[in-house]
């Protein structure tokens, strides 16, 4: 009887490995031929994205903490982290894939249905690994062409008093130094880059809704929506506070 | 046989009767001595063991509270009980000490009071140096434990993985005490290991031979070969990770020809037999209790050893499987899928064979089966999301989320405290001449069980759900709020349950001992002695003929004497057929150990602030352990007296 069931039991497990292994070589044999490649760059405890390297047709930019994807086709990911291992997964399209300092890896998939499909980070990370995720929308081929288009270009100039105070005040105050607006003379590379912040859905690595009283929330206190971020809380008063969260919010 | 009488040697009072004067010298003789330099002096297995035990446990408490916190702390989203830093620290002190001060060590804690009883002897094997692995095990505890009150505990998870704890992005000293506490805690089982090993292969009592050793002496012995070959890569790997903290060397640092994944490999390579480590004496545990309570050996003796060799060999072969998402070569994978799988083989032989004898045999019901038989229940499931973990395209979804939690609290809690709470009730008598109440026991079983699937089951669901591990709180609206609540739930019916335990234990020693030898019927050497075991354990040296030598007729009347009862002489038998070879004298009690101890941590603990403390810190240790072999005059006088020619 424990003969006859151990035979049993080996002949489940050769099986099972072959499904095993037949099922990674189908996962894995996605066409390249016509992909889109994406850099993304993993940062304690944000997503750094490069669009448009290697030749692609998709214009060449940088934005942060938000993936968009046409619809069909498929993506190349190419992974790298900038200071400590962290994963890149989004559940409903692929399993997990470490980024890990000094070891570039890629990750392809495909989105087959248009959608927003949440990410996250799934290697810990230090103090805010719980909150670094990232949304991904998978768009039909002309919105992601047009959102491409509208990512590449420079900020729009301040227009009115308001958001020109802002953008004086984030010059001279540090924000200038870690973010990046393009078009202007925030050139810093420590924090995401902010050109189009106001086209976002969330702040923070998907941690809140980019809406208004986030925003200035984030801005006065980072803190107090992430505890442990590496973002300095700022002292403004009022009045510069909601210059500054005005002009970001005209990043659109 | 040995006529009963009184036996001597020149000066020497020699065992072997039933005299009542010969049994009072041997109690003299492997007493510890009396008052507190006593006790620290003391070498005696028992009570090293005792304390050991004691102490693991105690670090068991400690470790589930910390688990409580984690649990309070995710019983509703967006929870701001404690900051992140806090968390991380509850987790990576709650995985650290469960995994390297209590389920390792605790099973070598056992094993050190049990073998000898089981083989028949007097003695480990180099009793001071056994001492000295307590304290400084015990050290090490106290340091990661007195880390986190001060408030400097470390907070990079139970692998502490670089470059997250390496230098630049860890700075302060949580992470060098958690290295040096894994150096505390290898050094002191690695000398464990080799105490068990020179004790089960050299001590045997005549005739029990290889073929003839208790199945947990086999499961000892096959897990201390383990920790000889495992542990060597975790201290490699701590010490380089602290070379580079402390002196800037660049073994993980990519910028410098270091490498990431080189820690992972190494981790590994001792991380996942660690988990058989903690796994494979509680299958030793169930032989024990399932044979008594059915009332006939295991079934399949050849098989049950085979099957936990081949278990040792394979748990060296699978630690990839903790790497999938890294990004190793396909083919490379798929053989570690092929590995992680085939280990389930010997695994399902030792459940068929419990099975077989649990069906051909008489079961009697009492405690410590119903341990044994949740056992079944939960390992199989945790045996099978195992399975799951091996297939690389499952893993890549699952891995570092909730699942992995449910998985590998299946496997540890099932596959090692409920067997292991199972041995406390069984050997419990044994260890302290009290019987543990049934009614309690049996409520705590049942909370314990129910507690834990709740605390457990929702997990898995969590986890396929998109749970990751390790986070410090969640956003309400992922649809995780109800599973976490209740497994929080869970969670605190565990801690009832253990609860119950403690006050148990304490109700047992509201009364007077009085446990009989063998509460059970069971078929160990060990329960031919008086409960708990004289400090010399057996009157007379047993000799033994089979498998199971306390249901053999006659037994207790088949003894060999001739040792000296007034000094501490031992039987060193041969390695396989245990026919006798020497006697020799063992070491009295002496306080070196533990001053070489103190002196070890005082060198491991300053090398954490200054390389330096590794050079002075020496000097000290070489004085205290050369003190501690000085030959001393009284020793070789009674060796010379001992000296008989054949
Ligand atoms: C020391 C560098 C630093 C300074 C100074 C700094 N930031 Fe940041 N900022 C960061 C980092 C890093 C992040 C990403 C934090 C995270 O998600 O954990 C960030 C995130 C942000 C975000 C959210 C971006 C997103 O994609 O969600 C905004 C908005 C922002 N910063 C605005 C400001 C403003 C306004 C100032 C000046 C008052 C400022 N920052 C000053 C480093 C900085
Ligand atoms: C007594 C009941 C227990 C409860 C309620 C419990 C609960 C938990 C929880 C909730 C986590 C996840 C923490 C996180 O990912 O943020 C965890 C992690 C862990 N537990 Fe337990 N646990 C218990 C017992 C044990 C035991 C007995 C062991 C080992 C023998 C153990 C070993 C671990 C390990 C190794 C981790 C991983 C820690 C890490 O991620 O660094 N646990 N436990
Ligand atoms: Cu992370
Ligand atoms: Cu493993």
């Amino acid at each position: 009887m424990v003969g006859a069931a151990s035979v049993l039991s080996v002949l489940l497990l050769v099986g099972l490995v072959a499904a095993d292994v037949l099922t990674d070589h189908a996962l894995s044999g996605l066409p390249a031929a016509d992909a889109l490649h994406v850099k993304v760059v993993g940062r304690q405890w944000w997503w750094e994205v490069h669009y448009g390297q290697n030749g692609n047709d998709a214009p060449t930019f940088t934005t942060a903490n938000e993936l968009h994807v046409p619809v069909g086709r498929v993506v190349i990911v190419e992974l790298e982290a900038a200071d400590v291992i962290h994963t890149f997964w989004v559940p409903n399209l692929h399993g997990k894939k470490d980024m890990i300092p000094g070891r570039p890896a890629t990750i392809v998939f495909r989105a087959d249905r248009p959608g927003a499909f949440r990410g996250q980070c799934a290697e810990f990370c230090g103090a805010e690994h719980a909150l670094m995720a990232f949304p991904v929308v998978a768009e039909s081929r002309a919105d992601f062409q047009q959102w491409a288009l509208r990512q590449s270009a420079s900020a729009v100039p301040a227009g009115d008093e308001i958001t020109r105070r802002g953008q004086a005040l984030f010059q001279e105050n540090d924000c200038a130094k870690c973010h990046t607006v393009r078009g202007t003379d925030a050139t810093g590379t420590i924090g995401p880059d902010l050109t189009h912040l106001g086209s976002r859905q969330s702040l923070a690595a998907g941690t809140v809704a980019n809406d208004h009283a986030n925003l200035a929330k984030w801005i006065a206190a980072p803190g107090s929506i992430k505890p442990g971020t590496t973002m300095p809380a700022t002292a403004f008063n009022d009045e510069e506070l909601r210059s500054v969260v005005a002009y970001l919010e005209s990043l659109r | 046989m040995m006529p009963d009488g009184v036996h001597r040697h020149g000066d020497h009072l020699l065992d072997g009767g039933l005299d009542q004067a010969v049994v009072n010298a041997l109690a003299r003789t492997w007493s510890d001595p009396p008052s507190w330099t006593g006790a620290l002096s003391a070498i005696n297995h028992k009570t090293v063991s005792r304390r050991f035990m004691v102490t693991t446990f105690v670090f068991f408490l400690l470790a589930g509270l910390f688990a409580l916190a984690i649990r309070l702390q995710l019983a509703r989203p967006d929870n701001h009980l404690f900051d992140p830093d806090l968390y991380n620290q509850l987790f990576t002190m709650h995985g650290t000490a469960m995994m390297f001060l209590f389920a390792v060590p605790v099973m070598q804690a056992v094993a050190l009071y049990l073998v000898p009883l089981m083989i028949g002897t007097r003695s480990v094997a180099f009793p001071r140096m056994n001492a000295y692995a307590y304290w400084v095990f015990l050290f090490g505890g106290l340091l990661l434990f007195g880390a986190f009150a001060v408030g400097s505990g470390p907070n990079t998870g139970w692998f502490s993985y670089v470059p997250l704890s390496g230098p630049d992005y860890s700075p302060g000293k949580g992470v060098d005490i958690w290295a040096q506490m894994i150096t505390f805690t290898e050094l002191s089982s690695l000398l464990v290991a080799i105490v068990l090993i020179t004790t089960i292969l050299k001590m045997r009592a005549p005739g029990m031979t290889l073929s003839r050793m208790p199945l947990f002496v086999w499961a000892t012995l096959v897990t201390q070969f383990m920790v000889l070959f495992a542990m060597p890569a975790v201290m490699f790997g701590s010490t380089a990770l602290i070379l580079d903290r402390l002196v800037g060397t660049h073994f993980y640092n990519p910028a410098n020809g270091g490498d990431v994944l080189l820690w992972q490999h190494v981790f590994w390579f001792f991380g996942h037999p660690e988990v058989y480590l903690i796994f494979i004496p509680p299958l030793g545990f169930i032989s024990s209790i399932i044979a008594t309570f059915t009332g006939r050996p295991i079934f399949g003796y050849p098989a049950m050893v085979m099957a936990l060799i081949v278990t040792a060999f394979l748990a060296f072969g699978l630690w990839v499987h903790h790497m999938f998402a890294t990004n190793i070569p396909e083919l490379g994978k798929s053989f570690f899928t092929a590995a992680s799988l085939m280990i389930a083989i010997p695994s399902g032989i030792q459940i068929f064979c419990w099975l077989a004898t649990l069906c051909t045999g008489r079961i009697v019901l009492r405690t410590p089966m119903y341990f044994v038989l949740a056992f079944f229940f939960i390992l199989v499931l945790g045996g099978l999301t195992g399975v799951m973990l091996g297939s690389v395209s499952l893993d890549l979804q699952v891995h570092d989320t909730y699942f992995v939690v449910a998985h590998l609290h299946y496997v540890l809690l099932g596959g090692a405290v409920f067997p292991l709470f199972g041995a406390f009730f069984f050997w419990f008598p044994k260890f302290t001449g009290r019987m543990l109440n049934e009614r309690l026991g049996l409520w705590q079983f049942w909370l314990f069980f129910v507690g834990f699937n709740v605390a457990f089951f929702p997990m898995h669901w969590l986890g396929l759900h998109g749970m990751p591990r390790r986070v410090w709180t969640y956003p309400a609206g992922m649809g995780w709020e109800t599973m976490n609540f209740v497994a929080t739930i869970g969670a605190f019916t565990i801690g009832l349950s253990v609860l119950l335990f403690l006050i148990n234990v304490v109700l047992a020693y509201r009364h007077l001992p009085g446990a009989p030898s063998d509460p059970w019927n069971a078929d160990g050497l060990e329960w031919t002695i008086p409960s708990p075991p004289p400090p010399h354990n057996f009157d007379r040296l047993p000799v033994v003929r089979s498998r199971s030598p306390a249901w053999e007729e006659n037994t207790s009347a088949t003894a060999i004497g001739g040792l000296a009862a007034d000094a501490r002489e031992v039987l060193i038998t041969s390695a396989v057929e245990a026919k006798p070879d020497l006697r020799v004298l063992f070491p009295t009690s002496s306080i070196w150990p533990f001053i070489s101890a103190v002196a070890t941590t005082v060198l491991f603990i300053g090398s954490i602030y200054t390389p330096w403390a590794v050079v002075w810190g020496s000097i000290p240790v070489s004085i205290a352990v050369a003190v501690w072999f000085w030959p001393d005059k009284n020793d070789t006088q009674t060796a010379l007296s001992l000296e008989r020619h054949p």
